[in-house]
């Protein structure tokens, strides 16, 4: 309906040419593709970058003693690599794919404010040049675990925590932009006929994430601001010698943290409805139901933080509070896990790399759940706080949650974005390697933290040299795997691979698969008829 | 007038806004934090000054036993104890203890004592009359001082506490230097 009056506008985006031109099309680009494309890529980059950390720290690991790199310097691999993971790789893929799909799915031409779309996401690569930076600098780079406690960050911090504040207050801001841009852009632009109730189940994570992102990012934008001013100002907001606590800094931070981590899943929920509804060729089950649970799962995020610090002093009734809350989550996510099951059962399901990927979400991040409502149990907690089991736990959610999600992601729409299909075997290769490197890395974690070994230390006990050697090769085998993914991801932006009709994945339902592949430039600009 | 804030043209705004006031929600954590650990003493804080001359009842029937610790925050050179490690009174007595600190630093410095009550919930129920926690407290190198807190356990002290940690940690407040207001004196 709508594609023959794209193509004609088509010829108006000639691509300039030489190093200046495309220099100049990338930086000022408006366009919400572009934009998704440079977001991806950039998150692509930071995941090599911050999976080398990893593997420097799994390779310290391989075995007891300090041997490899210097105890100072793991524990600026440790802070660095989670500041990467969170806000360079994972929160940009996210936005990026928002960028690439919500104005397709909901038929509109563009994001609702594409200026601020380009500045939100040009705003990134200097808040990572700012924060790799520290590496180069005199004195270590920040080194105190990517929750940067007061007083480790304050009145002990390295001078390079200064570069940090400013590029996590970048990062916020960024986020903060790309939230209200996407936000604006589901309430104003949806096509005629595309009720709120009819949107796709992704828009609709979406939607809720960039609530999440506008309530929590200020908050963390706060929080590095008072560490600033405590660092320079005088000032004593963590500081019980001027009257402040230290305490405060881990609700402050919470009250952004565990927000964040569900900012983190949420589009992966979305992404893992879309692919598991198209490969099991049914309606999504329960799709009122599961935008309830979404809807659900961040409320409830705002007043859990607290269990992250159940050992920190917080009186009885408390930790009882929060103990109750945190289960409590566990109730959306089941309703959310139960339909995606429900989805699949009797469905026709055939088993391409994005189902797959899929797949193994959903039992790995139901595992991965699982130990975090053994984490949410106060007297066991104390146990496991700040051990390995709790390093096992983020990262099964993480990993096989939002960083699986991501690939399904790609998997599933690099095809329309590109034109080409991507290379079946190869991203079966990928999607073994990988499921299988993550549990030979995580699963034993999960007995090194029962058995007492703490988070973020660079040496260990004897006994504990197994499994942490096990967990080393795994390791190595799921970062070198990636490489996989890298070539098929270049290869077929590159033109290698089939080409594919409009209509990708025969059980595919939703606007995006209704304009051509690779779509037109400006997506819709007439708005399509909303059918059903 | 919602839904105006929410049209198009205004809803960019709108969330703006809505960004902005979660900023200065973030700063409003810190006095609601404050607020909040002062009015439920659930966090171990123990409250400013309470007035003196209330002739508070003594429940001679029960005994609380109270332990004094002290302990010097990173590398203050510093010696500070307290003068009595254990005390048993009845709710509502009044007593006097003292704390020793001597200035070994070397140099003069301005400190400051951060109380903390074990358990919490106990907090709010020790009323101190005097403290020198309540002000810093500036020492000329090499001096010493006994520095008094005189107090009382209210009755209201639950029962199935009897018995609680006092602790007094000290911090280098040169940085934090305030002038000494005179406190809630009647």
């Amino acid at each position: 309906m709508s594609t023959a009056v794209n193509d004609v506008h088509e010829h108006e985006h000639e691509h300039p040419e030489g190093f200046w031109g495309v220099l100049g099309r990338w930086l000022f680009t408006t366009n919400h593709k572009d934009i998704g494309t440079l977001y991806l890529w950039l998150s692509f980059i930071m995941f090599f970058v911050g999976g080398a950390m990893a593997l420097v720290i799994r390779a310290e690991l391989f075995q007891p003693g300090a041997r490899i790199v210097s105890p100072e310097f793991f524990n600026q691999m440790t802070t660095l690599h989670g500041l990467i993971m969170v806000f360079g790789v994972v929160m940009p893929a996210m936005v990026g794919l928002a960028n690439w799909q919500i104005p397709m799915m909901i038929g509109a031409p563009d994001m609702a404010l594409p200026r601020l779309n380009n500045w939100s996401f040009w705003i990134l690569p200097f808040a990572f040049s700012l924060l790799m930076s520290t590496f180069f600098m005199s004195g270590p780079a920040p080194d105190f675990g990517w929750t940067f406690y007061a007083p480790l960050s304050t009145t002990y911090g390295p001078k390079s925590t200064d570069f940090m504040i400013f590029s996590i207050h970048l990062m916020g801001l960024s986020s903060i932009m790309g939230a209200i841009n996407v936000i604006a852009t589901i309430f104003n632009m949806r096509a005629p006929g595309m009720t709120l109730m009819k949107m796709p189940i992704f828009v609709w994570s979406w939607l809720v994430t960039a609530f999440l992102l506008l309530g929590v990012m200020p908050v963390l934008a706060g929080a590095v601001t008072m560490m600033l001013a405590d660092r320079h100002f005088g000032t004593s907001f963590f500081n019980a010698a001027g009257g402040g606590d230290p305490i405060l800094f881990q609700h402050v931070f919470w009250f952004f943290g565990h927000p964040e981590v569900y900012i983190l899943i949420m589009p992966a929920f979305g992404v893992i409805s879309e692919v598991v509804s198209t490969f099991s060729r049914k309606k999504i089950f329960g799709y009122r139901f599961m935008i309830y649970a979404i809807v659900a799962i961040a409320l409830l995020s705002f007043i859990v933080w607290a269990h992250h610090m159940f050992t920190a002093g917080i009186p009885l009734v408390t930790e009882l509070f929060f103990m109750y809350a945190t289960m409590l989550v566990a109730v959306p996510t089941g309703v959310k896990v139960f339909n995606w099951v429900a989805t699949i059962f009797k469905g026709s399901i055939s088993f391409e790399a994005p189902m797959l990927f899929a797949i193994a979400f959903l039992f790995l991040f139901t595992m991965g759940g699982f130990s975090g409502l053994m984490l949410s149990i106060v007297p066991a907690d104390y146990q496991y706080q700040d051990t390995y089991f709790v390093v096992a736990h983020f990262h099964y959610v993480l990993i096989p949650g939002s960083i699986f999600a991501i690939m399904a992601a790609i998997y599933y729409w690099l095809p329309k974005w590109t034109g080409h299909m991507y290379n079946e075997t190869m991203a079966k290769w990928h999607f073994w390697l990988t499921v299988i490197s993550i549990n030979i890395t995580f699963f034993p974690m999960h007995f090194l933290g029962l058995a007492g070994m703490p988070r973020r230390i660079p040496d260990y006990a004897l006994q504990f040299t197994d499994f942490n050697r096990i967990a080393t090769i795994g390791a190595f085998i799921f970062g070198f795997s990636q490489l996989l993914f890298l070539i098929n991801v270049v290869r077929t932006v590159r033109g290698h691979g089939p080409r594919v009709g409009a209509k990708v994945w025969e059980g595919a339902h939703g606007l995006e698969w209704t304009l051509p592949s690779p779509p037109p430039y400006h997506s819709f600009t007439v708005p399509p008829e909303i059918k059903n | 007038m919602i839904k105006r804030f929410f049209s198009k043209k205004h809803l960019p705004v709108t969330l703006l806004v809505i960004a902005l006031a979660m900023f200065g929600f973030g700063f409003a954590l810190v006095p609601l934090y404050t607020l909040v650990c002062k009015t439920t003493g659930i966090n171990g804080k123990t409250a400013g000054p309470s007035i003196l001359g209330e002739p508070a009842e003594i429940d001679t029937s029960r005994w609380v036993t109270i332990q004094f610790l002290a302990t010097n925050n990173a590398n203050l050179d510093w010696k500070f104890y307290p003068e009595t490690i254990t005390l048993k009174l009845h709710p509502g007595e009044n007593k006097l203890i003292y704390y020793y600190a001597e200035n070994l630093s070397g140099q003069g410095m301005t400190v400051q004592a951060i109380p903390s009550v074990t358990p919490g919930l106990a907090a709010k129920h020790i009323k101190k009359t005097e403290c020198f926690c309540f002000t810093q407290q500036t020492f000329k190198a090499g001096e010493k001082r006994h520095m008094p807190i005189l107090f009382h356990v209210d009755n209201s002290l639950p029962k199935n506490i009897n018995t609680f940690t006092l602790s007094y940690t000290l911090f280098n407040a040169d940085k934090y230097k305030k002038s000494n207001r005179t406190l809630g004196r009647p």
